[in-house]
């Protein structure tokens, strides 16, 4: 169960497998309340109530997963030294729901197996079976979101979540036009996705994996390539 | 994220003769029945045996015939064009609120309409009717309006009704929308004056050349009417959404809530108000916590408490200074660790804080449970009861379909000895505090009919599920009732159940 992974003490019998499907919950959790921040900032006026309080799940995780080691310490070998300043929480947001737009297989040309939402990837569970009880900062690199999450420093983290609380703070036209700019059609998709959760029995991380297929577009170009796409939504937005 | 709701049926069987309306649209209608029914006016007994008195289906058409006296045509089209597009949504019951004599009962909706039910009188050869209430009166009292400014729409969705105690014929009552409270005044007249000299009977003047006698005005007996007119607006003073309102016990003052303020009127100001608690932080990012739900001691007009969204509660007190900012009471819970999970702080958020009719006591709901605190102890409730404990395990599916942030509302019974709350599915819970028994009723059509005795629902949590139980995983998270009242003296309920109302009585024998 779902609920029990989240625990942070594991009885000793299943550290082996409950290990690394904590660290897995917990990234998923991760992106679910980043996805929810994000529609947050969609809405002109958000229920305050509801986004603190995943705001500070949100940090709660961070917070957890610094300690953890799963945060930091994970740069992949060429990448270098994570820049502080760089908004990687809201650069896997983006480049997720640009998955959810596509809703099919990409054209093979990433370098990556397996999207950010996916839960179960290969390696990870080849690792599970292989060995002993690794902790998760050994074997996290190893799995796709960590290769995200390592450009997730701190400093860019809590830049995002300051970003967040701008837009819950002050809303004016300009601030409006930069939401905008994050939306992204996913947002039809997830609706759906998450509706349909509604008193099922699907485990989070299935219904997760419905969001990302299994092919990534490179993160690079960022977030705003499908301009025509936006402005569809802009458009939708307005109306309603 | 709206879930979608199950539409309504009206049958035409039920439907009440007395609020048949034109075009063969339905009304409200009430489906009294059978056998007698006789009420308990113990209120000790709470969680005995209930029976459904009748479902009212608060009415939209039927406010367009009622607002017809008071409210410009304009008016009704938009509300008659709403009601047929978007019926559901508007309709869905946002709070329920009975006056402080049971009389009344009002009810305010998503689409801004407050409708306000009266008990039938009682008379000698119909006792099983006491429990009946009838449509009083209608009105729309908040519309959706625009902040230019911001560049936002407020919506006319009515959070919360309260009612002054009643000084005079007329009753008046508070409701409120995210950013704006209105106090409406309700009042019957069944007489107007006529036989004027000067005027005729539509008002005009009449020509003074026709006056040729000298006639003395009377007032002549009219049919019934009941007019809600808006006696204040109190608006411009939250910038967050309203999430409580509160009249004072020296009825002279009342205040208003919403995320990260709360403010102080007196009734006869509006463009004034007295900031009492304020948490907002000089920086947004350190926003850590939201004032959930606030209320005024029922007995001491300096003292009042809120409730936060990490799950305590702040008593304060007014004569110590001006602006609240530091409590006189902190009531908060250790957490415990073996429950320990990511959503610990989101089902520990308040959703609704009440005083106990004496005054002793406080109870909160949170997302799992209702507590009740002694206001003489800070440390740990003394009371902690298990409204859906089962749905523990499903944490992260109601994280993710966002019923996790669901504002539940908890009620005392007339003698502070029975607590309710509601739950998913259509079921709502009783506890006992003095048996510590507890019950889940469901308030739904299929399963209650007139009359009958409730039976109690069982939720399986184990493997086996026996007969009439129901299992975790069929529950219907879109039937939530949110919001319930329990009449001021007696074992009378109302449970909001989207767009119905159901009213539940006491059954005793």
């Amino acid at each position: 169960m779902f609920a029990r992974g989240l625990k942070r003490k594991f009885p000793d019998g299943e550290e082996e497998l409950a290990v690394p499907s904590y660290a897995l919950q917990r990234q998923c959790l991760l992106d679910m309340s980043l996805v929810k921040l994000q529609l947050c900032h969609m809405l002109a006026e958000p229920n305050l109530c509801r986004s603190v309080l995943i705001a500070n799940t949100v940090r709660q995780i961070q917070e957890e997963m610094t300690q953890d080691g799963a945060w930091r310490g994970m740069s992949p070998p060429d990448a270098g030294p994570a820049p502080l300043d760089r908004l990687v929480s809201t650069d896997i947001l983006c480049r997720s729901e640009r998955e959810q737009d596509q809703g099919r297989p990409g054209p093979g040309d990433s370098h990556f197996p397996k999207g950010p939402h996916d839960c179960p990837a290969p390696d990870l569970t080849s690792d599970l079976t292989s060995g002993p009880a690794a902790p998760v900062a050994r074997h996290a690199p190893s799995s796709v979101w960590d290769l995200d999450s390592s450009r997730e420093s701190k400093g860019g983290f809590q830049k995002s979540l300051d970003q967040i609380f701008e837009t819950l703070e002050s809303r004016n036209p300009s601030s409006m036009e930069d939401l905008l700019a994050d939306v992204d059609g996913s947002y039809y998709g997830l609706d759906a996705v998450l509706a349909g959760m509604t008193g099922s029995r699907t485990s989070p991380c299935d219904a997760l994996e419905g969001l990302a297929p299994p092919a990534t577009t490179p993160p690079g170009p960022g977030c705003k390539a499908d301009l025509g796409e936006l402005d569809h939504i802009v458009e939708i937005l307005v109306e309603t | 994220m709206l879930l979608s709701l199950p539409a309504l049926h009206l049958q035409t069987s039920e439907h009440h003769p007395l609020f048949e309306l034109p075009h063969g649209r339905l009304g409200p209608w009430c489906s009294p029945t059978g056998s007698p029914a006789p009420l308990s006016c113990d209120t000790g007994c709470g969680e005995g045996s209930w029976i459904l008195v009748y479902r009212l289906l608060v009415p939209t058409q039927v406010s367009l015939l009622s607002m017809e006296e008071d409210i410009d045509t304009r008016k009704i089209n938009n509300s008659f064009l709403r009601d047929h597009s978007y019926a559901t949504e508007a309709d869905i019951i946002s709070t329920v609120e009975f006056n402080h004599t049971g009389e009344l009962l009002a009810t305010g909706d998503k689409g801004g309409r407050v409708v306000i039910f009266q008990r039938e009188q009682e008379s000698k050869n119909q006792v099983h009717r006491r429990g009946e209430y009838n449509v009083y009166s209608t009105f729309q009292s908040h519309e959706p309006e625009f902040d230019y400014l911001k560049s936002l729409e407020i919506e006319e969705k009515i959070n919360k009704i309260r009612w002054l105690p009643q000084q005079n014929a007329a009753y008046f009552l508070l409701s409120t929308n995210d950013k704006t409270v209105k106090l409406w005044k309700v009042s019957e007249r069944d007489k107007r004056p006529e036989g004027y000299n000067l005027k005729d009977e539509e008002g005009r003047l009449r020509d003074p050349s026709t006056i040729t006698t000298l006639r003395v005005p009377v007032l002549r007996p009219m049919d019934l009417m009941v007019e809600a007119t808006p006696r204040r607006v109190f608006a411009n003073a939250h910038t967050y959404h309203i999430n409580s309102i509160s009249v004072n016990s020296d009825y002279e003052t009342y205040m208003s809530a919403d995320d990260l303020r709360i403010n102080l009127w007196n009734f006869e100001i509006t463009n004034q108000s007295f900031n009492i608690v304020d948490i907002k932080p000089a920086n947004m990012e350190e926003l850590t916590e939201v004032i959930t739900a606030a209320e005024f001691h029922p007995h001491h007009c300096n003292t009042f408490v809120y409730s936060s969204s990490k799950g305590t509660i702040r008593l304060c007190d007014m004569r110590a200074s001006a602006l609240c900012d530091r409590h006189t009471k902190f009531f908060e819970e250790p957490e415990d660790p073996s429950n320990r999970s990511f959503f610990s702080e989101i089902i520990s958020s308040i959703s609704d804080v009440k005083f106990s009719h004496s005054g002793r006591y406080i109870m909160t709901r949170d997302y799992l449970t209702v507590k009740v605190w002694d206001l003489n102890m800070e440390n740990r409730p003394i009371e902690t009861y298990q409204v859906h404990d089962y749905l523990r395990s499903k944490l992260c599916s109601l994280y993710e379909n966002d019923c996790i942030f669901d504002k539940f509302e908890c009620v005392w019974n007339g003698s502070d000895s029975v607590i309710m709350t509601g739950s998913y599915n259509n079921f709502f819970r009783m506890f006992d505090r003095n048996t510590k028994r507890d019950v889940t009723l469901e308030a739904s059509r299929e399963n209650s009919k007139p009359r009958a005795i409730l039976k109690p629902r069982k939720v399986c949590v184990g493997g086996k599920r026996r007969k009439d139980e129901i299992s975790v995983d069929s529950l219907d998270f879109s039937k939530k009732i949110l919001h319930t009242a329990w009449h001021p003296s007696e074992n009378i309920i109302a449970v909001a159940a989207t767009n119905n109302l159901y009213i539940f009585q006491d059954k005793v024998n």
